[in-house]
């Protein structure tokens, strides 16, 4: 029952819900080829009119961080407070900075 | 980040969710690949016994909905694989555990759909038990399935409403389409109540799902609301529950019903139900005659690959 083993490749979906706002990973799916992802893409993800653009990344071009690395990316900044601006104590004579 | 049982066990009952490159343990990725499988091939196949119906949906209205509820459920199927194959397991692989007949799936998808009721009573009562069972799956501690399950959920209560509408409309109608709707609503009710799967006492996945907040309600739980739920919407239009030992409960605040025919339960489970057969025969029958035309789209890719080389 082999004949669904040279199957089609797998791709990423990404949806823009409306203008103004970036594209959202939304899941997977397989296709032939790019012109087909974005063709399912379209049946699969958008069929309440969740999106007004599509883009499809072939699954095996992405790279992603690996959680065994995410100490050493994210924790860093974890120290640095003073990065948000609650940090800085205003004088109560100032409202708004 | 995880790096042993402990650590797992100490995230997932802080309700943190699971990704798919975080260490789990095989059980926790076992279980979940098998369940999301089972839960994708039964949109697939649920979309068999509808499907029969669309070209006999009594009016150009019917059809379009019954047309978009069958399309939402390839939808839910492929949102399922889609989170399957996050575990490290191939599309093809699930679908030919399937087609072979090693993997299950929802057992109510092996009873025929007799009549146009039957329509009424699968949204009404299998699409109401499945919500029943999936709104707390949204909240399943492994991220995919519980984003695909967000989706599916907001996707479902159409159909239950869908359903229900049409015993409305039949119980409306006259003598015939009221005794078509009672008729419908005899033979599926007990069916759905087993969709819960068996009773806790005679479950074995149950307390290791727990822990893992892969399961949030046990079978007998969910099944209580279902009979909760339903007594009153049923009662609403006139039909009857073919359940003489149903009654309200005082003290418990619940329904009291009677025993579930759990020989009918295994024996549909075991293949023998009266559409088993059937079903993975159609289903097969699609694949195969299918086969062609995902040979030709891979041809076409790889040609158009090369002009552009």
């Amino acid at each position: 029952m082999s004949d669904s083993k040279n199957s089609w490749p797998l791709w990423e979906v990404f949806i823009r819900s409306k203008q103004g706002l970036g594209h959202k990973h939304v899941g997977s799916l397989h296709a032939a080829d790019a012109e087909m992802a974005i063709g399912n893409a379209r049946d699969v993800y958008t069929r309440r009119q969740e999106g007004v653009s599509i883009w499809v990344v072939p699954a095996e071009n992405i790279t992603a961080s690996s959680p065994e690395n995410a100490e050493a990316l994210f924790d860093p900044a974890n120290d640095k407070v003073y990065r948000h601006p609650t940090f800085f104590v205003l004088p109560d004579e100032v409202n708004h900075m | 980040m995880i790096r042993t049982l402990e650590q797992f066990d100490a995230y997932v009952a802080a309700e943190k969710k699971i990704e798919p490159k975080d260490w789990m343990p095989d059980g926790y990725r076992k279980t979940l690949i098998r369940q999301i499988s089972q839960h994708a091939h039964s949109e697939v196949v649920g979309m068999l016994p509808e499907g029969n119906w669309i070209t006999r949906a009594p009016s150009l209205q019917r059809k379009a909905i019954l047309l978009a509820k069958v399309q939402d459920e390839a939808g839910h199927g492929l949102y399922l694989y889609s989170a399957a194959e996050t575990l490290g397991v191939e599309r093809a692989d699930l679908i030919d555990d399937l087609l072979s007949g090693k993997a299950k799936y929802s057992s109510i998808f092996n009873y025929p759909v007799l009549t146009w009721a039957d329509i009424g009573a699968i949204g009404w009562l299998v699409d109401g038990a499945a919500i029943m069972n999936q709104v707390p799956l949204c909240r399943c501690s492994y991220g995919p399935y519980s984003r695909s399950m967000i989706r599916v959920c907001k996707e479902e209560s159409f159909h239950q409403r869908q359903g229900y509408s049409i015993m409305v409309e039949l119980m409306k109608g006259n003598e015939a389409q009221r005794e078509m709707a009672q008729d419908a609503l005899n033979r599926w009710w007990w069916p759905s109540l087993m969709m819960f799967g068996p009773s806790d006492k005679d479950s074995e996945h149950s307390s290791q799902n727990m822990t893992w907040k892969i399961k949030r309600f046990t079978n007998d739980e969910l099944r209580q609301r279902m009979v909760d739920m339903t007594v009153p919407q049923a009662e609403c239009i006139g039909l009857k529950m073919p359940d003489k030992d149903l009654k309200w409960n005082e003290e418990t605040g619940h329904h009291d019903f009677g025993e579930i025919n759990w020989d009918e339960f295994y024996n549909v489970l075991a293949g023998n139900g009266p559409c088993n057969k059937e079903r993975l025969a159609v289903r097969n029958k699609a694949h195969h005659d299918g086969a062609w035309v995902r040979e030709a789209a891979v041809a076409y890719a790889k040609k158009n690959q090369k002009i552009r080389a």
